[in-house]
């Protein structure tokens, strides 16, 4: 039997058709969910297999429509919405925060709220102030919520699955530029029934610790790989989910290694990056030879020009800069995309 | 007919202008999601030819026809879909953030229906500062779905705000149809007048109509300092977001698209004008200003240079 190639955005629908079998009182909504681009291709048949009473489009209503799912939520329908991008979902943040994630606590353990919500971070060009932002902080800061920022195409299916199945509120959190990552080889997926491993070591290394996730991570793997060739060995730590870090892991690496990025696609103010990097200063102080640096964007939004975007946005070169500053040695950077915006050839926008 | 020839002229303007940007969009400069007005031009020139100077305007992602029908600068929108530092909004916003406050355009907003409160805040001023002017605000369909436009209009409705709510019903939600976001037969207008507004609804793509009717309105804004909720029936003829036509994707009935384009605002006025002998010389001599117009704007966007990174952090707070 050959094996068959997979991307993010498969491994993603994969995890809700196994989802909508194993628990058939689940629900799928979302605006555009049967349309003909199917959310990025990750909705692709779900109607057609489970049919119009559980996979619906929805009114143009974050608000309510997110209260709904929670009530439908309490009441024992397995809840799954999704939207296209975070920026839309802002408007449902007093049922996120003041119901969602309060609930089974508030009323005593008695009840609980198996909803999950996809966010999609919309980065690409021109998206600009309201279309692209990346919140992972906001919402790991709410008690009673679980946060989950898949990064790789050979687990985001098991990470999905097991957030759906879990019985408390979760947000999903997908960068769009990961949804055409290909993994060569569906086989080699994490098995999507298993319990995920929130906190991963993903590539091993004693001169310096990279701790990251969604996207950013896929910039930290390539500078990994880079500063290898130097002579420079670093240790990448996946983060998948900000509310369930395995912190044993992290001062394990750092007490090796002695040095540590972390970085995160977060604006850098009271971000997920500087609570990590805080946790960091206080297991690790007596190892750590340089101080931790934080790579995430800065705190302004983001303009939506080209031209005014060039440096917006930390990539593979700023991981490379921090090693090679803080290590006091020389090493060149790579050479850039040809356009800051675009994660590659095959993304034309305009959405 | 002086009129109709100066709202064919508005008009074809804009429908001109939205053409070159579709026209440009894939040499892939204009790099920011962009919502043309095709078929949807009429209404905010049928809205804008009876307000003032001090009436004032906000708008949704779709909002270029809203801008230039309200005076809004041709060559700032152009330089701003190019991200120049000559740009409206320098290139912070986009196509979807535009802003013109010279002639009352406060500012379009991305988020569906988030302005709607914004333009019943500026309404609200005007009436505490006793000012002269109304406010109109434009959204589309799919924004009458958000809590925000019902809680807008009750306000607007038990203070008395001198508001024109103008409401695009072009049936589509990106391709989602009004069948499955609200319930059928169910008339936004009709809703809105229960709420206490006074309302209207009428073909947005029939001149001599979509006049009477805005002129209508705005007189009881004008008269009475009381809101009124229009409801205009109208089209997109190309995709959602973006320069190409969609209709190969089939979310659209092919019978509901022809008669649309058989009801083409520009089409209905040109039938319209025809009996008039001088409409063809005043037809040819519209065509060549505007062309002109438009290729200067392009030229002066594409040689005007982007702002600097340097002042990204300027204005995060005042
Ligand atoms: C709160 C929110 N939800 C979803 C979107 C995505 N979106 C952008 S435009 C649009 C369609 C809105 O339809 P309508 O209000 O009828 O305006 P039209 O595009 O038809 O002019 C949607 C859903 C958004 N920008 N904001
Ligand atoms: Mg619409």
């Amino acid at each position: 039997m050959t094996d068959k190639t997979t991307s993010f955005a498969q491994q993603i629908l994969d995890a809700q058709n196994l989802a909508m079998q194993e628990d058939p009182t689940m629900i799928c909504m979302g605006l555009g969910i049967d349309d003909p681009k199917a959310i990025f291709g990750t909705t692709q048949g779900l109607q057609e297999t489970f049919g119009e009473q559980r996979v619906f489009d929805m009114p143009t209503a974050e608000n309510a429509m997110t209260g709904i799912g929670i009530g439908a939520a309490v009441a024992g329908t397995r809840v799954l919405m999704t939207h296209q991008r975070v920026d839309f979902f802002l408007l449902a943040m007093d049922q996120l925060v003041n119901n969602a994630a309060k609930w089974h606590y508030m009323f005593n353990g008695q009840m609980t709220v198996p909803l999950t919500i996809r966010l999609i971070v919309g980065r690409g060009w021109g998206q600009g102030p309201t279309h692209q932002q990346s919140l992972q902080s906001w919402f790991s800061h709410i008690p009673g919520l679980k946060v989950v920022v898949p990064s790789l195409t050979e687990n985001v299916g098991q990470l999905l699955y097991n957030a759906i199945m879990d019985n408390n509120p979760t947000i999903f959190l997908e960068h769009r530029w990961l949804h055409n990552q290909i993994a060569p080889n569906a086989a080699a997926c994490q098995p999507l029934t298993e319990a995920p491993q929130h906190t991963r070591v993903l590539r091993t290394g004693s001169d310096y610790t990279i701790i990251s996730n969604s996207y950013m991570l896929s910039e930290a793997l390539q500078a990994q790989k880079y500063l290898q060739q130097h002579n420079v060995h670093c240790e990448v730590i996946e983060i998948a989910s900000p509310t369930s870090i395995d912190w044993h892991i992290i001062y394990q690496s750092v007490s090796k290694t002695k040095r540590c990025i972390v970085t995160d696609m977060g604006h850098t103010f009271c971000s997920l990056a500087s609570e990590i990097a805080n946790k960091v200063y206080s297991h690790c102080f007596n190892a750590l030879l340089s101080p931790v640096s934080i790579i995430g964007l800065p705190n302004y939004p983001e303009p939506t020009s080209y031209g005014l975007t060039k440096e917006y946005y930390p990539d593979v070169n700023t991981i490379i800069k921090t090693v090679s500053n803080n290590c006091g040695i020389e090493i060149a950077q790579l050479k850039s995309r040809q356009h800051h915006d675009v994660p590659g050839e095959w993304f034309k926008g305009p959405f | 007919m002086a009129d109709l020839k100066h709202i064919y002229f508005q008009t074809l303007r804009i429908r001109k202008i939205e053409e070159a940007i579709a026209a440009k969009y894939s040499e892939q400069k204009m790099r920011c999601p962009t919502h043309l007005s095709i078929g949807q031009e009429l209404v905010p020139v049928a809205v804008s030819h009876f307000l003032t100077h001090a009436d004032k305007a906000y708008s949704s992602h779709r909002a270029h026809a809203h801008y230039l029908a309200k005076g809004g600068d041709l060559v700032k929108l152009i330089a701003e879909l190019y991200g120049k530092v000559s740009g409206c909004t320098a290139g912070r916003g986009g196509s979807m953030h535009l802003s013109d406050l010279e002639c009352g355009f406060i500012a379009s907003t991305a988020i569906v229906g988030n302005s709607i409160p914004l333009a019943t805040g500026n309404a609200l001023h005007q009436q505490l500062t006793r000012a002269e002017g109304l406010t109109v605000s434009y959204f589309g369909d799919g924004a009458t779905e958000e809590g925000a436009f019902y809680e807008s209009l009750n306000f607007a409705a038990l203070k008395s705000l001198p508001i024109v709510y103008v409401c695009e019903n072009n049936q589509y939600s990106v391709y989602s149809p009004l069948s499955v976001r609200q319930p059928t037969g169910r008339s936004i207008s009709k809703l809105s007048n229960e709420i206490g507004l006074k309302s209207f609804s009428v073909d947005g793509n029939n001149p001599t109509q979509a006049l009477q009717t805005s002129q209508a309105a705005i007189n009881y804004v004008r008269h009475h300092g009381k809101p009124v909720l229009i409801e205009y029936f109208t089209y997109r003829h190309r995709e959602h977001c973006g320069p190409h036509f969609d209709d190969d994707l089939n979310y659209r009935e092919q019978e509901e698209v022809q008669t649309w384009l058989d009801n083409d605002p520009l089409n209905n006025l040109e039938k319209a004008l025809d009996k008039d002998p001088e409409f063809k010389a005043f037809q040819k001599l519209a065509i060549s200003d505007i062309n002109q117009e438009i290729e200067q704007a392009f030229t002066a966007a594409e040689s005007a240079s982007f702002g600097s990174i340097e002042d990204n952090e300027r204005f995060i707070y005042d």
